[in-house]
């Protein structure tokens, strides 16, 4: 391959520059006219103040708390008839690095009778303990064990918190951004940690 | 004053004792490990250890594009591969607001009840093998190679499909391939009745799968159990009838209910459950719509920014994918996939405690795993 003449400096930073780094989905809110879900209004009134915002996209409603509120939305939501999510279907988390709380914990419940679903969402920082919803439903151990080990959100007050997938004595959370998709390769092997702190060091190690 | 008995006992240690299952044990269904605590032959708990075969499915598709990901949502459940696919597929079709065609929703549904087909014959094989009755699985896998024939004259592969695509499917049916299908759909009930002959009365089988496991819907809702295992306990739960996604709300079949959540009521779930496939497979055929099997979808896959959660009915409970998009890049943000096989897993030890060693074989049988959907 010929070498390119050194005086023609490329003009491309520019144009990366326009795309920012996302910081979140857009989470709308639900248009007026769409009848809200009959749990939304005695929620609201039960705990004031603790559904920070309402969203509705392609058919499912998102309703956003804060950490402090989580284990009381949860509890309410599977305790009242009015909503009755008595199956915790999912729960998994999103990494945002851009931003200063960096991950969404989502979970997704199902109301068996009511046939419905809903997701409830919180923003946490890096390092910081969010709170287990293993007291509401039992099936959130495992899952949260899962963010546990792929994102490396601690959960306060888990049971039995340890990595799920990979092995115990793994350096790094996969699933994060920062996380190389190659992986850690030989450099783990001498400093645990500080590949992800050295970008240029890892730049000039040829993958195969 | 001692006697004989108590200096007997005395010199045996009767502490409990703790054991390794796995990884690699011919009953566990490929790599997973069981810590058993044990008094004698009873388990007291167990600790389940996974990951053996993490491959990092959910990190990879974040560097794919959404056309490549179905290939990797193939490698999950490898014996419902079909299944992984239209889960997959219909929840970039919500993100995106896609129309499909009647066509190519019939066709993913007949795929999809042949696969959970394929798939209940595979576990009832496997599960009878594990508990000692060997020729079931002979059977089960001569019927199991018909359903692999289908496949193979439909695209080309036996196990991995890659069967559908975002907005529909790659081809049209074969000329011939209904009639086929349809051919299966007569031969199954028949071999069904043989599998119950010599199963559903037998005095060994009774032995094994009654009362072993018992959960009851409200615990088993909470643990997470979904699919046959949850109905199994009475809990009128399917994804096909409460949120009809391909072309379910068409056709009329019915949900079997177990009453009292042992073995023995997943085994007959499951069995009533391919007689419905079955009854599926044939109201499909006889209503399918012609026209095309590839709705309008743009030449780059770009779902707008935003996330869904979508399940599906796999065979082995609610599959569900949920998807982040930044509505920027041809990948998804990130991509989330819920397995059945990891969540009716975690129930384990709860259907274990107080049941013997053998026991415990019937139970990882009974509740239906793939590792390669539990570790992803």
């Amino acid at each position: 391959m010929a070498d390119p003449t050194p005086a023609a400096p490329r003009p491309a930073p520019a144009a990366e520059k326009k795309v920012a780094a996302p910081t979140g989905p857009p989470d709308p809110p639900p248009p007026d006219d769409l009848a809200r879900p009959a749990y939304l209004e005695p929620l609201t009134a039960a705990l004031p103040g603790a559904i920070v915002h309402t969203s509705y996209w392609v058919g499912d409603w998102t309703l956003i708390t804060t950490s402090e509120h989580w284990v009381a939305v949860l509890t309410w939501l599977r305790d009242d008839p009015r909503a009755a999510f008595d199956a915790c279907a999912d729960l998994t988390a999103v990494d945002w690095p851009a931003r200063e709380q960096r991950f969404d914990i989502v979970i997704t419940l199902y109301a068996t009778t009511r046939r419905e679903r809903v997701r409830v969402k919180i923003r946490v920082a890096d390092q910081q303990a969010a709170p287990t919803a293993c007291g509401v439903w039992p099936s959130a151990n495992w899952l949260e064990r899962e963010v546990f080990d792929m994102y490396g959100i601690p959960f306060a007050g888990h049971p039995d918190l340890r990595r799920l997938l990979m092995p115990d004595e793994w350096q790094g959370h996969p699933q994060r951004k920062d996380y190389p998709l190659e992986g850690p390769g030989e450099l783990v092997l001498e400093a645990p940690d500080d590949w992800i702190a050295m970008p240029e060091l890892r730049r000039g190690v040829e993958i195969e | 004053m001692t006697t004989n008995r108590d200096t007997a006992t005395s010199a045996f240690d009767t502490d409990e004792l703790v054991i390794n299952m796995g990884p690699q044990h011919p009953s566990t269904h490929g790599v997973l490990r069981l810590v058993l605590r044990l008094d004698g032959e009873r388990v007291i708990d167990m600790d389940v250890v996974i990951g053996y075969l993490h491959r990092g499915v959910e990190k990879l598709t974040e560097q794919r594009d959404y056309t490549q990901i179905v290939l990797l949502t193939d490698r999950m459940d490898y014996v419902a591969a079909a299944s992984n696919n239209l889960g997959y597929v219909e929840t970039v079709e919500k993100l995106m607001s896609l129309e499909v065609p009647k066509r190519a929703q019939y066709i993913r549904t007949v795929l999809a009840e042949l696969q959970r087909i394929a798939s209940h014959l595979v576990w009832l094989g496997t599960h009878a093998m594990d508990i000692g009755a060997v020729t079931v699985f002979l059977y089960c896998l001569r019927e199991r190679e018909l359903v692999l024939d289908l496949f193979e004259e439909y695209c080309g592969a036996r196990l991995t499909y890659n069967a559908m695509r975002v907005g529909g499917l790659p081809m049209d049916l074969s000329t011939g391939w209904e009639a086929k299908v349809r051919a299966f759909c007569d031969l199954l009930p028949g071999k069904i009745d043989d599998y119950e002959t010599l199963l559903t009365n037998n005095r060994i089988w009774l032995e094994r799968t009654k009362d072993v496991g018992v959960i009851s819907g409200a615990d088993a809702t909470a643990i997470g159990l979904t699919g046959p295992a949850l109905r199994a306990s009475g809990v009128r739960r399917d994804v096909r009838k409460d949120e009809p996604y391909a072309a379910y709300k068409d056709f009329d079949f019915e949900v079997p209910l177990g009453t009292r959540g042992d073995t023995y009521d997943r085994y007959t779930v499951r069995l009533i459950e391919m007689r419905q496939s079955v009854r599926i497979v044939q109201q499909a055929l006889d209503g399918m719509p012609d026209g095309p099997v590839m709705g309008k979808v743009p030449r780059l896959i770009k779902p707008p920014a935003g996330e869904t959660y979508h399940a599906i009915e796999s065979p082995k409970g609610e599959l569900g994918y949920f998807i982040v998009s930044d509505g920027q890049s041809l990948s998804p943000y990130r991509l989330r996939v819920r397995p059945p096989s990891l969540c009716n897993l975690q129930a384990l030890p709860q259907l274990a405690r107080g049941h013997l060693v053998a026991d415990v074989v019937a139970l990882i049988g009974t509740i239906d795993i793939v590792l390669g959907e539990v570790d992803r």
